[in-house]
């Protein structure tokens, strides 16, 4: 579903993307792990068609980034830093305008339960400014999903969110990818990546350097693996 | 190609260096003891041959600016920038000695320093629009954007330049009140003998071979600087 | 869904057109709502408008005679100082909260960003003209009320519209963005403005029409490239 193929990103001379092969396949829950820095989001950012690669092609439901982008962003959902709303404008008429610019059928009763899975109809018709930062968040993510998107691209999802908002997260993404959508999700937060991924994919200093199937995460030495992966990348090498 | 540039001056630049100097110093001795006294205007008039020149080759230079820009938005090469943003300078330059020596001109034959007519005030926007050009430049720190900007403004600009003359000759052509002293339509012509078309031809030379002297000494300094942005960018951790 | 990417018949050609028209108007709207909810913008362009022209008349200290002849430059050089006002804002909605991504995941060309929002400019110049046509009308004792003027008012909004919003666009991603933002925009809006201010005046003297047809030809020229000209760079300034 999503399919990176060296796939590489610099501004100006610098590189903050070298070389990335990765692919999700339909109903695959993969966790982009890293430490600060390592360019997670610019990746996510990429494959959202939200800067262009330098190098490299990109695929997602099938429909090739370049040459056809309007295809493939109507199969996108993303979730970055930035909870991309109107402050001015109320939850409902946020969702309404995406609704219609994603053109997706009977907005009317989609609106309504996003709404109310997400637990913001009491507050539907206030503005956004108004909202917490973790009601933004659940605003988003609900726009993200609102055309039901074949892939989804989500940059820590879970920040802001307060346990019982995590919760209906975690069901909701377990959710997603029963009913065949691929998700890659940016998170520093190891143990959130092992409840919820089929597979980890590590990137450091721009380049994927480790990756982990569900019966290495399941181990309790994961997070020790993990450390060890990360140095050794440091040091200038690759551990499968 | 940028180290090379860095590097010690190429000869043919060596070559034109000289090719400058003379041709300025032939032109310059042509306009003042070769080409005739004109008769209406006095001396005076010999500033006419540096304002023609100083002003079609400060054109030619905008346009090769906008032209850069169009190639460096099909095919982003940072060369093409490069060469942009010395051509927009050169630009500026001669065009800014173009209204300085208009005005020169217009003192004795119009009584007034300035006047609102078409080219001049077409001149004056010219400049600033590609001093805005600069500005715009100067505040973007990314030098891709900054590149991929530079080109659409120096476009912009150069399609708006000629709609404004346009514009500002409609207002003048219809409206035969003139609000100011003389209407410089009527004035300021003279008869154009052989000499003169010498002298111009040589002028027009002499600040060609300039210019383009000029914006390759230009075009060199912009790949140093260049160097040391990335330098600095990388000095920075980036 | 429907899939955006219609088949290249001439029916599957209409109804992508009819799409695309339907997303700008989509943007349209949205600009006009989040306007009508916090009213910010409307309220200062007409008391910057307002207060301009007090300006003027000490300034220019005309009397009825004079202020006859100038009052196309004097409105004209409001409207176009009072809609920079309005196309700062317009950019920076987008800016606050990350909502441009919004819009450039959506599945349709970019530049129909770029008309929603010279469309939502220019109706936000046109109520401020609107407004300010009476009140200059009535402070100066002069019939401002004419067809030709209005439709010298809708074309030079238009066109000024069509440039602001692209070097908008451009301004918002510099420093300094507010101030940068007239000192892109006057050089480039000569020609409207004279050409405006030119036709307008004529109009309200009512010469004939065969003096105006110059300048109300330059203005439908401009109204015509300058926006095919951002039609063609808008992507290249938004994107990453």
């Amino acid at each position: 579903m999503i399919k990176a193929a060296k796939v590489g990103k610099r501004f100006g001379e610098r590189i903050v993307l070298q070389v990335i092969d990765l692919q999700v396949k339909r109903g695959e829950l993969v966790a982009l792990l890293g430490p600060n820095g390592a360019g997670k989001s610019t990746l996510l950012r990429v494959l959202a068609s939200l800067a262009r690669p330098s190098a490299g092609e990109i695929q997602v439901a099938g429909y090739n980034l370049l040459g056809q982008v309007a295809a493939a962003r109507a199969a996108i959902g993303y979730l970055g830093h930035q909870p991309i709303l109107y402050g001015d404008l109320s939850a409902e008429q946020n969702l309404w305008f995406y609704a219609r610019i994603y053109r997706i059928p009977r907005p009317g009763a989609r609106i309504r339960e996003l709404l109310s899975t997400f637990d913001l109809e009491l507050r539907r018709r206030e503005p956004v400014r108004t909202f917490s930062r973790g009601m933004q968040q659940r605003l988003s993510l609900a726009r993200a999903l609102l055309h039901r998107p074949k892939a989804l691209l989500l940059d820590e999802p879970h920040s802001g969110l307060d346990r019982e908002a995590v919760a209906v997260l975690d069901d909701l993404l377990k959710k997603q990818t029963r009913k065949g959508t691929a998700i890659l999700l940016a998170t520093h937060d190891l143990a959130r990546a092992q409840r919820l991924a089929h597979r980890v994919e590590v990137l450091a200093d721009g380049r994927l350097v480790a990756s982990f199937n569900r019966r290495q995460l399941a181990s309790r030495q994961f997070a020790a693996t993990y450390d060890r992966a990360l140095r050794a990348a440091q040091r200038g090498g690759s551990v499968g | 190609m940028p180290d090379q540039v860095v590097q010690k001056k190429p000869r043919l630049l060596g070559a034109l260096d000289f090719a400058s100097l003379v041709l300025m110093l032939a032109a310059t001795l042509m306009v003042f003891f070769y080409a005739p006294r004109e008769r209406e205007m006095g001396e005076v008039q010999r500033i006419f041959y540096f304002h023609v020149a100083t002003g079609w080759v400060g054109m030619a230079a905008f346009i090769g600016a906008a032209v850069a820009g169009i190639i460096y938005l099909v095919r982003p090469h940072k060369k093409w920038d490069v060469f942009s943003v010395a051509a927009v300078e050169i630009g500026l330059v001669y065009s800014f000695v173009n209204i300085v020596t208009g005005s020169i001109w217009a003192y004795p034959t119009w009584n007034t320093w300035w006047t609102w007519d078409p080219r001049l005030v077409t001149a004056t926007v010219m400049v600033l629009t590609f001093l805005a050009y600069l500005l715009l430049r100067q505040s973007i720190e990314d030098p891709e954007r900054r590149a991929r900007f530079g080109a659409i403004y120096a476009i912009l600009g150069s399609l708006t330049v000629p709609l404004t003359y346009m514009s500002i000759r409609i207002w003048r052509t219809i409206h035969p009140v003139v609000i100011g002293s003389g209407d410089p339509g009527a004035q300021g012509t003279f008869a154009f003998t052989q000499p003169m078309v010498y002298t111009l031809l040589v002028s027009l030379l002499a600040f060609t071979v300039l210019g383009i002297t000029l914006l390759w000494h230009r075009v060199r300094l912009g790949w140093l600087a260049d160097r040391v942005e990335q330098l600095r960018l990388k000095a920075m951790g980036l | 869904m429907t899939a955006p990417c219609a088949p290249r018949s001439g029916e599957g050609q209409l109804a992508e057109f009819g799409a695309y028209l339907s997303a700008i108007a989509s943007l349209v709207r949205k600009d006009l709502a989040v306007e009508w909810r916090s009213r910010q913008l409307l309220a200062s362009m007409l008391v910057f408008a307002l207060l301009m022209i007090l300006i003027f008349n000490f300034a220019l200290e005309l009397d009825a005679r004079a202020r006859a002849e100038v009052s196309s430059g004097v409105l004209w050089a409001t409207f176009a100082f009072a809609g920079t006002l309005g196309l700062n804002r317009s950019m920076s909605i987008e800016k606050d909260g990350g909502a441009l991504d919004g819009l450039l995941l959506a599945p349709f060309d970019r530049s129909a960003i770029y008309f929603g929002k010279t469309l939502a400019n220019m109706l936000f110049v046109l109520v401020v003209a609107l407004a300010t046509l009476p009140v200059y009308g009535v402070l100066y004792n002069i019939d401002l009320w004419h067809g030709g003027l209005l439709l010298v008012i809708v074309l030079g909004a238009w066109g000024y519209s069509a440039v602001g919003t692209l070097l908008a666009a451009m301004a918002m991603q510099a420093r300094s963005r507010d101030l940068l933002l007239p000192v892109l925009l006057f050089p480039l809006l000569l020609p409207v403005l004279v050409a405006a201010v030119r036709a307008s005046s004529f109009f309200l003297q009512g010469l004939e029409m065969e003096y105006i047809w110059p300048s109300l030809n330059l203005l439908i020229a401009y109204a015509v490239i300058m926006p095919a000209l951002g039609f063609m760079f808008f992507d290249f300034i938004v994107e990453d």
